[in-house]
Order: C-alpha cells, then sequence, then structure tokens
C-alpha cells in the first residue's frame, strides 16, 4: 500500500472527545476508539485490546497510553503495542486533525502494511 | 479465534504448584497448542504451598500466596474444575472421571460426576501427609500440615492460645511451630532423632537451632516418641513412651510425606514409592506423565521445590515436541522460614572416609558454618546463624570447584577468597554468572544481570515480573537486591515505603497527608506540587488520586470522570464481552410488584439475556448494551428505582434478614435497620466497596459476621460489628460494641464509615486498613471517645449532602451523554 496517498474521512470535531478520553467511531463491522491525550493530541485505534478483546475506548487514558477496563493491559496510543511485560499490538489509524475537525485514513493500517 | 476441534486435549490431575509451572512454561512456548483442563481436588486456584508458613505466622495473607487467579485460568483459556476430586483413569478409552466434593459434610455435591477425554495427560496428585497411627491420631484437633484448610485450622485452634504439640522437628514441624506461637499458642516440638532436622543439618548445628527456638519459648523434646494421643472427643494430651504427659489443645502431625500414588496405580501405571517415570517425565504409558511430589525418578521422590520446577520445564518441553530435554535430579539447598532464624544446607555432610571438614564457630554470636571437602571439592556445607556466603558455597559445590588454591580462607567465605576483604555489595558482583540464586525457580545471576540491562529493569517487582527470582519463597530477595544494586548503583534507590505508583516515590499515606497539610484541590495540582514523574498519572494512581481528593474536599473538589475506572464513570459493571450488567437499589433488600413488574418490562423490552439475583439480595441484570444504559434506566427511574451502586468504590448493599415483623425469633426491626442505613450512606464514596448487612437475632441469617460492617440484633440493642470478609480471604468481623438505640447505631456506623474514608489506602477493604491500624484504636475514637464519633459523623453527614444524587437520573437527563453514544458511523464514501 503506497503510505503517500491518504483517504482521509471526517468522524467529528476534537471537542467532542472529553481530553483523557476516548469516543468510539463504526466502521462496519469494527469499532474504531478515537483518544484524546491530556496535550490534545489524537490517536485511533481498533477498540480492541490485543489480550482479549477489551473496548480500550472504555480505559483509562495517561500520558500516551491507555490501560485497558477488563484486565490492565497498558496499551501505547500511538504504536498499538502492548507496554511493560505483555506483548501483543493493536491496529492503528493513521490522523488527521485540521480546523478541530478530526479526520481518520480507515483505508489505512499502520500495524499491518 | 482458534478452532478447538483442532486443538489436542490436555487433562491435568492436580493443581498444585509443579503442573502450574509446567502450565506456564508450556503457554509460554506454544501458546494454543492445548485444550487444556484441570481438576483441582482443592476448592481453590493454585498457590505457592512454600509460603503457607508466613501465613499460618500471620506475616502474609492467603491473597499474597496465590501464583495462578482466578483471572490467569480465564486468560489462557484453560478450565479449572475446583472441589473435583479424579476418581479413575480409563487408558484405554483415554477419559478421566471426577466427583465433585460437597461443600459441607451431609450435603450432596454440588455437581454430578463428569468424564474428560485426553489426548495427553498429566498427573501430578502431589503427596500426603504421614499420619503415625498411634492410638488417638483420629481424634478431633489433630492435624496434618499440608494445605490452606490445614493453616486455617491451625489459626481457628491457635484462637483459644492454649497448648500446641507438634510432632516431628522437621523443617516443615519447625515452621508449623514458630507459626503456632506467633499465634499466641505455647508450643512443644516431640522429635524421634536426638537432633532437630537431622536430614538437613549436622549435630552441631541442630542444637544450635534447638537452643535458638527454646530461646524463642518453643519446648523442643528429642528422643521423644509418641505412646498416645489421648482425649474423650477431642485431644486433650500426648503421652510418650518416657510416660510423660503433655497437655494439648492441638496437635501437629509433621512426620513425613507419602506420594499419591493410589489412581495412578488403580489406572494400572507402574508405581514403586511414587509413580515411576523415565527421564522425559513419561509413566510407562507414553500418553502420561507423572510430575511433582507424586512421581518418582531415579529411584527418589522429591519434596523441595527446585527438582519439582524442573521437572514441570520438562514435561513443558516434551509437550512441546522438545524431546531432547530429560530430567536429572541435582542438588538442592535447604533453608528454614522462621523470621530470625537463618540456616542453610546442602550437599552431604556425613563424616566418612576420605572426607575432611572445614568448621567455624563464633559462640557468641550464634554462628556455625562447616564445610564437607572430598578430593579438594566441597560436597557438603551447613551453615546457621550468618549464612550469606551460602549461595557461594553451594556454587562452589554444583560447578565442582578444586578450591586447593582458597583453601586457608574458604571457611571465611567469599570477601576473603581473594586474600582481600571486600565488602557484601562487591561479593554479589563477583559471584559468576552461572551462580544459582532463586533455588526455587532457577534462576542464574546471569539471567537476572542480562534481563536488568536489557530490558532496563530497576526494581525488584520488575526483575520478579520478567525473570520470576524471589517470586516464590523470597528468601533470595536480599541478594536479588544487591544485584540490582551492584549493577544499577546509586540508581537503584530500594524505598522504605511502597510507592503509590510508577508515577511517584511517595506512599498513599504520605499522598493523603500532604493533600491536607497544602491544601490540594485539585488533581494537576497534586501532581505538579507533590512533583508527579508523569504528565498526568496513571490508571493506578488517579482513581485513588480523585478519591482522596473527594474525600477531603467534599463540596469543593469537582469529581474527574476521566480518572474513574470505565464502571464508576457509566455507573453499570462492564462484562467480558464489553457489555454491561444493570443492578437497581433495593433498599434493604426490600421490593415491590411495581418494582418487580417494571423490572421484567425492562428485560422484555430490551432483550437483555440475563437476570439473576446477587449475594447482596437485589437483581442484576446482565448483558446490557451500552446505547441501551440510559434508556434502561430511564425505564428503571419512572417506576422509582435507582442505582445500586453495583460498581462502585462505595456503598453497595444492605443486606437484612425479616427481623421480628415476621420471624419468631427477631428481637428488634432487623430490615427496617437495614433500610434506615442504606437511604443514610447511599452515595458516599469509600476506599472500596462497603457492604453491609443487619440480622434481627444472633441466628444471623443476614451473614453480618463477614460484612465490612454488620449489626446483630439482641435483645438489649444492636452489637455493631465491622472488619470481615467473605471473598478471597475469609474473616469473621470483630465486634466493634453495642449500643441500645438505632439512632446510636446509625450514629456509630456513619462514624464508622467516615474514619475509614479518611484513613483507608485506596482500593483497602476495612477488614485489611482494620488490622493494618489496629481494631483497638478504632474502637478507641468510635465508641470511647463520644467526642470524636460526633465529629467523624457530622463530616460524613456533611460529604453526604454532595454524594446523594441519583446517578442514572443525572445521565438520562443528559450529563456525560458523550460516553453513551459513539462519536460517529464513518461511511468510506465521504472520502475524497
Amino acid at each position: 500500500m503506497n503510505a503517500e496517498i491518504r483517504t482521509w474521512t471526517p468522524v467529528g470535531t476534537i471537542d467532542d472527545i472529553p481530553r483523557r478520553g476516548a469516543r468510539c467511531v463504526k466502521n462496519g463491522d469494527m469499532t474504531i476508539a478515537v483518544f484524546r491525550t491530556v496535550d490534545d493530541q489524537v490517536f485511533a485505534l481498533e477498540d480492541k485490546c490485543p489480550h482479549q478483546n477489551g473496548p480500550l475506548s472504555q480505559g483509562i487514558v495517561h500520558d500516551n497510553c491507555v490501560t485497558c477496563p477488563l484486565h490492565n493491559w497498558v496499551i501505547s496510543l500511538e504504536t498499538g503495542c502492548a507496554q511493560g511485560a505483555d506483548e501483543g499490538q493493536t491496529n492503528n489509524f493513521p490522523v488527521r486533525v485540521q480546523d478541530g475537525q478530526v479526520y481518520l485514513d480507515l483505508t489505512f493500517n499502520k500495524s499491518t502494511s | 479465534m482458534v478452532n478447538n476441534c483442532d486443538k489436542k486435549r490436555l487433562v491435568v490431575v492436580g493443581n498444585g504448584m509443579a503442573p502450574g509451572r509446567a502450565l506456564e512454561r508450556l503457554i509460554e512456548r506454544a501458546p494454543d497448542s492445548y485444550d487444556i483442563t484441570i481438576f483441582n481436588a482443592e476448592p481453590r486456584v493454585n498457590y505457592d504451598r512454600i509460603m503457607l508458613s508466613p501465613v499460618l505466622s500471620g506475616e502474609k495473607s492467603f491473597e499474597e500466596i496465590v501464583i495462578h487467579g482466578d483471572g490467569w485460568y480465564v486468560q489462557n483459556g484453560i478450565t479449572l474444575y475446583k472441589g473435583a476430586k479424579v476418581t479413575g483413569i480409563d487408558r484405554i478409552a483415554k477419559t478421566v472421571t471426577a466427583e465433585f466434593v460437597a461443600s459441607g459434610s451431609g450435603q450432596a455435591p454440588l455437581q454430578p460426576p463428569i468424564s474428560v477425554e485426553y489426548d495427553k495427560l498429566i498427573v501430578a496428585t502431589g503427596s500426603s501427609p504421614i499420619i503415625i497411627p498411634v492410638p488417638g491420631h483420629d481424634l478431633p484437633g489433630v492435624l496434618a500440615y499440608r494445605d490452606l484448610d490445614d493453616v486455617n485450622a491451625m489459626l481457628l485452634a491457635a484462637k483459644s492460645k492454649g497448648n500446641a504439640v507438634v510432632i516431628g522437628g522437621g523443617l516443615l514441624g519447625l515452621e508449623a511451630a514458630a507459626g503456632l506461637m506467633e499465634q499466641g499458642m505455647s508450643v512443644t516440638v516431640l522429635h524421634l532423632m536426638p537432633t532437630l532436622m537431622e536430614r538437613q543439618l549436622d549435630p552441631a548445628a541442630g542444637h544450635l537451632l534447638q537452643r535458638s527456638l527454646e530461646a524463642r519459648g518453643i519446648d523442643v523434646i528429642t528422643r521423644a516418641n509418641t505412646k498416645a494421643i489421648v482425649g474423650d472427643n477431642k485431644v486433650e494430651a500426648v503421652e510418650l513412651d518416657s510416660g510423660q504427659v503433655l497437655p494439648a489443645d492441638l496437635v501437629v502431625m509433621a512426620v513425613g510425606i507419602r506420594p499419591n500414588s493410589g489412581l495412578a496405580e488403580a489406572a494400572g501405571l507402574a508405581v514403586n514409592r511414587g509413580i515411576v517415570v523415565d527421564n522425559s517425565m513419561r509413566t510407562d504409558d507414553p500418553e502420561i506423565f507423572a510430575l511433582g511430589e507424586c512421581a518418582e525418578a531415579d529411584g527418589e521422590v522429591f519434596g523441595l521445590v527446585a527438582p519439582l520446577y524442573e521437572m514441570a520445564n520438562v514435561v513443558a518441553a516434551q509437550l512441546t515436541g522438545e524431546e531432547s530435554k530429560s530430567f536429572k535430579s541435582s542438588a538442592t539447598a535447604t533453608k528454614l522460614k522462621v523470621t530470625g532464624i537463618n540456616l542453610y544446607s546442602a550437599g552431604d555432610f556425613a563424616e566418612g572416609e576420605g572426607r575432611e571438614e572445614i568448621v567455624l564457630r563464633d559462640g557468641a554470636r550464634g554462628n556455625y558454618r562447616r564445610l564437607v571437602l572430598k578430593d579438594n571439592k566441597i560436597i557438603g556445607i551447613v551453615m546457621y546463624g550468618d549464612t550469606a556466603d551460602g549461595a557461594w558455597f553451594f556454587d562452589l559445590l554444583k560447578r565442582d570447584v578444586d578450591v586447593s588454591d582458597m583453601r586457608e580462607t574458604l571457611i571465611f567465605g567469599q570477601n576473603y577468597a581473594g586474600g582481600i576483604p571486600l565488602d557484601p555489595g562487591a561479593a554479589v558482583a563477583a559471584l559468576p554468572d552461572e551462580a544459582e540464586v532463586c533455588g526455587c525457580n532457577g534462576v542464574c545471576k546471569g539471567d537476572i544481570t542480562g534481563a536488568i540491562a536489557g530490558l532496563g529493569l530497576k526494581s525488584l517487582d520488575d526483575v520478579r515480573a520478567h525473570t520470576k527470582a524471589s517470586a516464590s519463597c523470597g528468601t533470595c530477595t536480599g541478594l536479588v537486591e544487591q544485584i540490582l544494586k551492584a549493577q544499577l548503583g546509586d540508581a537503584y534507590n530500594p524505598a522504605v515505603v511502597t510507592p503509590m505508583c510508577g508515577c511517584t516515590d511517595l506512599g498513599h499515606d504520605e499522598v493523603r497527608r500532604l493533600i491536607v497539610a497544602k491544601e490540594i484541590k485539585s488533581l494537576p495540582d497534586v501532581m505538579q506540587q507533590l512533583e508527579w514523574k508523569t504528565s498526568c498519572g496513571c490508571a493506578k494512581c488517579r482513581p485513588a488520586l480523585n478519591y482522596y481528593l473527594l474525600a477531603t474536599w467534599p463540596g469543593e473538589y469537582e469529581d474527574d470522570n476521566q480518572s474513574r475506572f470505565i464502571n464508576e464513570r457509566v455507573h453499570a459493571n462492564i462484562q467480558k464481552d464489553g457489555t454491561y450488567s444493570v443492578v437497581p437499589r433495593m433498599w434493604g433488600g426490600v421490593t415491590s410488584a411495581s418494582e418487580l413488574r417494571a423490572i421484567a418490562d425492562v428485560v422484555e423490552k430490551f432483550d437483555i439475556p440475563t437476570v439473576k439475583c446477587t449475594g447482596g439480595q437485589r437483581i442484576d441484570m446482565l448483558g446490557v448494551k451500552k446505547e441501551d444504559l440510559l434508556a434502561v434506566w430511564a425505564d428503571l427511574n419512572a417506576a422509582g428505582m435507582v442505582s445500586g451502586a453495583a460498581y462502585a468504590k462505595g456503598l453497595r448493599t444492605v443486606k437484612t434478614c425479616v427481623g421480628k415483623d415476621w420471624c419468631r425469633f427477631g428481637t428488634q426491626d432487623s430490615t427496617g435497620l437495614g433500610i434506615k442505613l442504606e437511604k443514610f450512606l447511599w452515595g458516599s464514596w469509600t476506599p472500596a466497596k462497603l457492604k453491609l448487612a443487619v440480622s434481627g437475632c444472633p441466628r444471623n441469617c443476614a451473614e453480618a459476621t463477614c460484612k465490612d460492617i454488620g449489626v446483630i440484633c439482641v435483645d438489649s440493642g444492636y452489637e455493631i460489628h465491622f472488619g470481615g470478609a467473605a471473598g478471597l480471604d475469609i474473616k469473621g468481623t470483630e465486634v466493634l460494641g453495642n449500643v441500645a438505640s438505632e439512632e446510636e447505631a446509625i450514629e456509630v456506623i456513619g462514624a464508622l464509615t467516615q474514619l475509614y474514608r479518611e484513613q483507608g489506602r485506596y482500593l483497602e477493604r476495612i477488614y485489611k486498613w482494620a488490622k493494618r491500624v489496629g481494631t483497638e484504636k478504632i474502637r478507641e475514637q468510635i465508641l470511647d471517645d463520644r467526642e470524636r464519633r460526633v465529629e467523624l459523623y457530622e463530616r460524613f453527614v456533611y460529604s453526604q449532602k454532595f454524594a446523594q444524587i441519583d446517578p442514572w437520573a443525572e445521565r438520562v437527563a443528559g450529563k456525560d451523554a458523550h460516553e453513551f453514544q459513539p462519536m460517529s458511523v464513518a461511511t468510506m464514501e465521504a472520502a475524497e
């Protein structure tokens, strides 16, 4: 896949997402969790913990990580990778924020390409 | 998902430490290779049997010695049958059959027997304590020392503070004796041989050990042959061959173990002392492995953890096709886990032809060490007192090092080995990489230093997580810390206080104290003023800080939703599939036709799959989709119901019995008091969940004596209890005291709750808080000091003004709407 060509889909505004929180975007069968950090960075991961598919969107967001609500795995928002001694990776999606509008590239998935 | 039909079925009989380790290793090597089923005759998960002695002495709780909690089995897709005793193996049909153990005597088992098919079978039935068949050995009050049930029975017996006699002066017997003494009993140890622990210690060290036990108040009688255990309906005394009679309220037999090989024998497997296995750990049926204390390899059976874990490694390797891995027994070192007594022994220390010995004694300090040499190599080690050099000597022994060159100073230990005295840290630094540090888990120094360097580990917990060194019995913790120190230098800073989390060096109590002292009233301010190391905390500290601020500054601090766990954020309990469960409040457990009708309507309208009664007398609706939560609540609100807070670190339920309105034994209106208490306490946040019960008479049908706070009604008034537990730990409540009126009961309970709110550490249940600060201290403040009680009560009443708002109604009215709806539904066509 060519990483230079991006297909941006608008999914809402940054103010729709609470700081240190997340909202969900439904994309067919898949749910994508869109996170906003304390310093207004926005990240998008598939809403599935690599451990047991826990909904990451429901976790506590701290620094650039989220802690899964089911078994407390800590997942990096930037890479989707499990932190600490755990191993696993969740699909992540490129995000663009322009004039408060949040866009995701839903065709692209950094982890598998 | 992996298709289960393709997987081979592995069945494990027994859930002790050895099979637990084997499965851990198996899952590491090949996570999805087997469909695993475990049968455990004990009604619990896998725990660290080596650590039963600290549980007995009160230094650790059962929770702290659990190796695999329920979650581990779930995470790894393992089916665990607890309380299921395997009764037969059919090797032709390749099935095992198990019966469920009844939960109480005279009761029928909860489930009928089941049969499970296997492709591979592991028999790990462990061993049984040997009971000497003297007259009276079957009297109540005669116990073995083997599992948690034995420990619980001993703890119960120890409450009488009477006399205990321990038969057997080996490792287990002495640990039991020390533990019972810690529990306040007068203890006598009977030992058949002339000196204690004669299998691990030479006579000199045995005497030193006896002396220090006696100095602690434990009587030791050696050459003691038990003739009979005397008593009518229970144990009363132990009679010796010498004619001596020792009064006893409790007798513990710790004279040895015998492998449990009956099941294997009945299945026609070769059995000698234990189940005979080859060096691949297979029995004479190649599909069946035996492992642990029930297995006999090379004509030997094993009881110490290190060789058992080595067996586990071999089984895991064999199951994943690494057939070259084989078991061979090697020397093991022994330590006694009695606080304040250090001894260490390894190898063969009997005198004999061609053997020499080097002995060092320091009588004043009670130090003794003896090395046995043959052909200039160490073959045996006995140390008593200062045992710091044990690991070094043991390493020389295992590696067959010729010690001729350092013989002059060898006995003084590693510090003098090179002729130059070094500091203790340097001694550790000088250990070779192959030196074994953790005997339980077979971890060498090189594994630890490699993990510290390679993974950037900084703390003892890190090292435990990644290497398992010092994660079992913990006696090598000091060594591991010295390795950390040697490698990291000043960067290693073992905190005296356990920090709240990785974001700070401060402990919970210090943080609370500073929040009050510096009048800190917001989360960012806590992190700034107390110099948090992360930008916005973590999932451990944020919920704790949010609670501390909320409890300290009621009405001023604004709750930070993003620092709450999901259940408290959306006021429902998340389930494993991401749906939620909903529990409406039923004051005191009382409901009505209209409430039940409304619940039934909601269940049908929203197609809720499961409806179930909870342990706290509530109705739980499980499997509600998140998008439906608001509508479900709106309907329940309309019928007059509010959130039952079944998700809260706060007041959960007040359970009641029917009391004197209906019951012929009832002494007071327990239902009415329960409802009053629930209406008074609801909405309050506490360090951990808070569950109450009120029973109308001492028959205690509401089970108030295992609750966080309980009330037992009596003719003269109300007996207030607190600090019970009936989860991972089982603990009866302490009696706080008696009061005469309902009003006084409510005041006392309000004050108690407030004291707990102000002192409890986040997630610390009330019984743990009480244990930490002392029941007496709490009673002084709540019962004896009326002024203090009223102060606390008034603070609680004030904070309730801001807490008693139904969170469901708030959200139905529009609060936090973003929590309940997706931000958007993406349509790919919209992309440019």
